[in-house]
């Protein structure tokens, strides 16, 4: 877990960077949250606090919820979103290993359907040196919930890339249109793009690390590139280019960090490939056609639940028998 | 030749130096030898001697009974003085059956001792197996399966193939390395012996290529006369190569099948110490009496491989390599991965017995505490028999053993990769020993209620049985009876008949003396026809 932490360090940074002040204290805010409720909890169960506290699992799941919102959220939407994160989606489930789902994604999912309009605080990406409010003034925005002085919400927040792609098409514009904006680069808006870059530096460190596997990143990019790549193919007017939903909210970070999650993914290795394949398909599915903009939280926890399914089929041929072929004997002769 | 490889494993650091540095040690005989009757996988071996016997080196001690199965011998000459329970090297730690033996000094054979045969090669097969058998040899790889087993194949199946498994993959042992260094024209006579036994055609002489030394004495003395027979491969060095599934998959690319032996690809695998052991006993005439351990780890102060008779307390062998180190808490037959701690150093080397490794707390830092399960599937990937350990774990803690059964839980060889890269230092392998155990007592407890309701079946039928064939035989005789009385009234109906009959003939007769009248001549016919019919009635009743 520590490496997983490590390997966040860039990609946070580069956020911190592009989306202001607010990246670090909802990720100190999301991590001291996160520790507190899994001490309450490992200790009203009566376990081990401390040697419970050192797998640093309730830290990487409280940073991961953090990244996840926005970065101008007040802090009650971290404080609510991780107490349901680790005492509902962890603990009653059992604690560390038991739970079904990805208990970020939980907490996450939680928030964004119960306060929508303070889970679109998205600052427009610029550097930090321009950002419109200071340390100070963004530890007070995410403590009191309201921006310090006269300024306006508007002024400070714009929609992400994928809001703006979502509500352009609806309203009739091209793909070309709604990106001719100054804001974006190569595949989708700078900020963002580079967010994405640093993200995925950090997670070939975890491949290269052997932390993670290739299989669930590469099956999760495949699976929202591939299908975007079809329509795209189809109709460049009416649909965002792979490159765009790749390199938009939370793919990579999504493919790399929280759908490798050992605990609530498939275990074999074609298991998987499917299920990170299913996870990209249905980010793809969902922001083409469903109510979200992003789609990764729901996408990973839809996928969460036919882990155990896929790990059952997808049994390894066993050494010295067929695949699918006769079940065991008695082996014991 | 072209390799194969087999899935996961484990890259080992090797450790073998320290204990390959010196030439084995015949160790001499120890002031009192403890064996047990029980030194190899299969059915009880009981004692033919009695306490006060006097035997001789070789002699039979230990008679087996059954046909998976091996004899023991009095390692040297000298008196029973007790047969009873002693510690034995077991995981479980279980006292076993032993005859322990006060040596007289002398060393001597007796007249019971078997004839060297230098002229094996005109025996015939019947009396090669028979003479096997009497060698008391098992496989000396560890796992002390009787070897005479192994060299009777089936009727109707056919080895084509021979390997010489002398890949010890283990991190510690070296006994194998050190016996090819020093004795490959004894072990390249057991395979010529073998190989005429089984009548193959090839035999693969796989040695780890961590086992150079071993490999340029093979090559060196390998007989010219042998040289289209056996092909000397060096194979990589990955745990558990030495698994007879593995090496064979290395060697072959065949896997042997699930719940199957390598016979049934036409391959017969064994350890090369075996082979020496069945030149000894053919060409010598001396049955297992000894075998190479390597006594080795930190926690001795001289590692080695010493020639140890069978019997000998582990104590006696660890002196031989210098005595324990300062601080020894651990002493473990058998390698760092299949190995088990051992908690007393009286028990006697056995068959199985390859390796004692001895090690100080500060050599084998305590695993991390026990965490749960991440299901991270690293166990996965390094399984050499392709098994998902992690649901296994997760299966047999919920004691789900069909489902255990069904991923394969008696796959599993327990080689342990599992549980030596399980990030949360689960002891995967003691769940998996556990639910193998917990399923054979349900077996043995089925078959056994099985049994007792089929008796109580076959009781509960066979009362029924013979309650319907009384019932049966009682209807049978009251009907007899009742035949017997009808014919009584039958009888009885007759005489008074016949009886009415003589009366009326009588009167008749008087009659006819009078008068001769016709009338009367009807009258008594009459009589005669309702006569017959009352009887038929009698009958139809």
């Amino acid at each position: 877990m520590q490496q997983v932490l490590m390997a966040l360090v860039p990609g946070t940074l580069a956020m911190t960077w592009f989306f202001g002040w607010g990246v670090l204290v909802n990720v100190l805010l999301g991590v001291l949250f996160a520790v507190a409720f899994e001490a309450a909890m490992v200790a009203a169960r009566k376990r081990p606090v401390m040697a419970t506290l050192a797998d640093n699992s309730a830290i990487v799941t409280g940073w991961l919820f953090a990244l996840a919102i926005p970065p101008l959220a007040p802090f009650w939407v971290t404080l609510i979103g991780i107490a349901f994160a680790i005492i509902v989606a962890k603990h009653l489930y059992g604690g560390l290993g038991y739970n079904p789902f990805n208990p970020a994604m939980v907490g996450y999912v939680v928030v964004l359907v119960s306060f929508p309009r303070e889970m679109a605080l998205w600052p427009a990406p610029s550097t930090l040196p321009e950002s419109p409010l200071t340390l100070l003034q963004t530890l007070q925005t995410v403590l009191t919930g309201s921006l310090p002085g006269a300024q306006a919400w508007d002024a400070v927040t714009r929609a992400t890339p994928l809001d703006a792609m979502r509500e352009g098409l609806v309203s009739g514009r091209t793909v070309g249109e709604i990106t001719a904006s100054p804001l974006f680069g190569s595949f989708t808006e700078t900020g963002w793009e580079w967010v994405g870059n640093f993200f995925l530096l950090g997670g070939l460190y975890l491949l290269f690390r052997r932390i993670i596997h290739w299989h669930i990143p590469v099956a999760v990019i495949l699976g929202v590139a591939i299908p975007a790549g079809f329509f795209w193919l189809l109709d460049p007017d009416s649909f965002a280019s792979p490159a765009f939903h790749v390199f938009s909210g939370a793919v990579i970070i999504g493919a790399f960090f929280i759908a490798t999650d050992p605990v609530s993914a498939s275990t074999t290795p074609l298991g998987r490939i499917l299920y990170g394949a299913g996870i990209g398909v249905l980010i793809f599915v969902i922001r083409t056609w469903g109510g979200y903009p992003d789609a990764v939280a729901f996408a990973v926890l839809l996928m969460n639940m036919v882990a155990p399914t896929l790990d059952h089929l997808t049994r390894p041929r066993i050494f010295g028998r067929t695949r699918g072929g006769p079940p065991p004997g008695d082996d014991r002769a | 030749m072209q390799l194969h490889r087999f899935h996961g494993g484990l890259k080992l650091a090797d450790e073998t130096e320290a204990s390959t540095a010196d030439p084995v040690l015949v160790m001499g005989v120890p002031a009192k030898l403890t064996v047990p009757l029980g030194q190899h996988i299969g059915e009880a071996t009981e004692a033919c001697v009695q306490v006060g016997d006097h035997v001789t080196k070789g002699q039979r001690i230990g008679q087996s009974k059954g046909y998976i199965a091996a004899h023991v011998h009095a390692p040297t000459s000298g008196k029973v003085v007790d047969i009873d329970l002693y510690p034995v090297p077991h995981p479980s730690g279980l006292n076993a059956p032993c005859v322990v033996i006060e040596p007289d000094g002398h060393d001597e054979w007796g007249d019971a001792r078997m004839e060297p045969w230098l002229d094996w090669d005109t025996r015939d097969l019947r009396a090669l197996r028979q003479r096997l058998r009497a060698g008391g040899i098992v496989g000396l790889g560890g796992a002390a399966f009787p070897t005479a087993v192994k060299l009777n194949p089936r009727a109707g199946q056919r080895i084509h193939t021979l390997i010489v498994n002398g890949a010890e993959c283990e991190p510690y042992i070296s006994a194998d390395d050190m016996l090819l260094r020093t004795a490959p024209e004894a072990v390249f006579e057991g395979i010529r012996i073998t190989a005429r036994l089984l009548g193959v055609e090839r035999v693969l002489f796989a040695v780890e290529d961590n086992m150079p030394e071993a490999m340029r004495s093979l090559t060196e003395t390998l007989p010219t006369e042998l040289r289209d027979l056996i092909e000397l491969v060096s194979v990589p060095s990955i745990y558990p190569t030495g698994g007879e599934r593995q090496l064979i998959k290395v060697l072959t690319g065949q896997e042997v099948p699930s719940g199957g032996l390598p016979a049934d690809l036409g391959m017969v695998c064994h350890n090369p110490g075996t082979f020496k052991a069945i030149c000894d006993t053919v060409i010598q005439g001396r049955p297992l009496l000894s075998r190479i351990v390597t006594v080795t780890g930190p926690g001795v102060k001289h590692p080695r491989n010493v020639e140890a008779l069978l019997g000998t307390p582990f104590a006696d062998v660890i002196e031989a390599a210098g005595g324990y180190a300062e601080g020894v808490d651990r002493l473990v037959m058998g390698g760092p991965m299949m190995g088990f701690a051992v908690h007393d150093d009286s028990i006697p080397v056995i068959k199985a017995t390859n390796c004692l490794l001895a090690t100080r707390p500060q050599d084998t830092p305590a695993p991390g505490p026990v965490m749960p399960c991440i299901r991270c599937a690293e166990c996965a990937a390094v399984c050499p028999a392709q098994l998902l350990p992690q649901q296994l774990y997760w299966q047999a803690k919920a004691k789900d053993f069909d489902a255990i059964q069904d991923y394969g839980l008696f796959d599993c060889i327990e080689c342990g990769c599992c549980a030596y890269v399980c990030p949360s230092n689960i002891p995967l392998v003691q769940y998996y020993r556990y639910a193998k155990n917990e399923i054979w007592a349900r077996e043995k407890e089925r078959h056994k209620s099985d049994i007792a309701r089929e008796r109580y079946e076959f009781r509960q039928e066979r009362i029924e049985r013979e309650e319907r064939e009384k019932a049966e035989r009682l209807a049978k005789k009251k009907a007899a009876l009742k035949n017997k009385e009808a014919d009584g009234d039958k009888q009885a109906a007759i005489q008074a008949a016949l009886e009415r009959a003589q009366k009326k003939k009588a009167a008749r007769a008087e009659e006819s003396a009078k008068d001769s009248d016709q009338a009367s001549g009807s009258e008594t016919t009459g009589e005669e026809t309702s006569t017959t019919d009352n009887t038929r009635d009698g009958d139809g009743r």
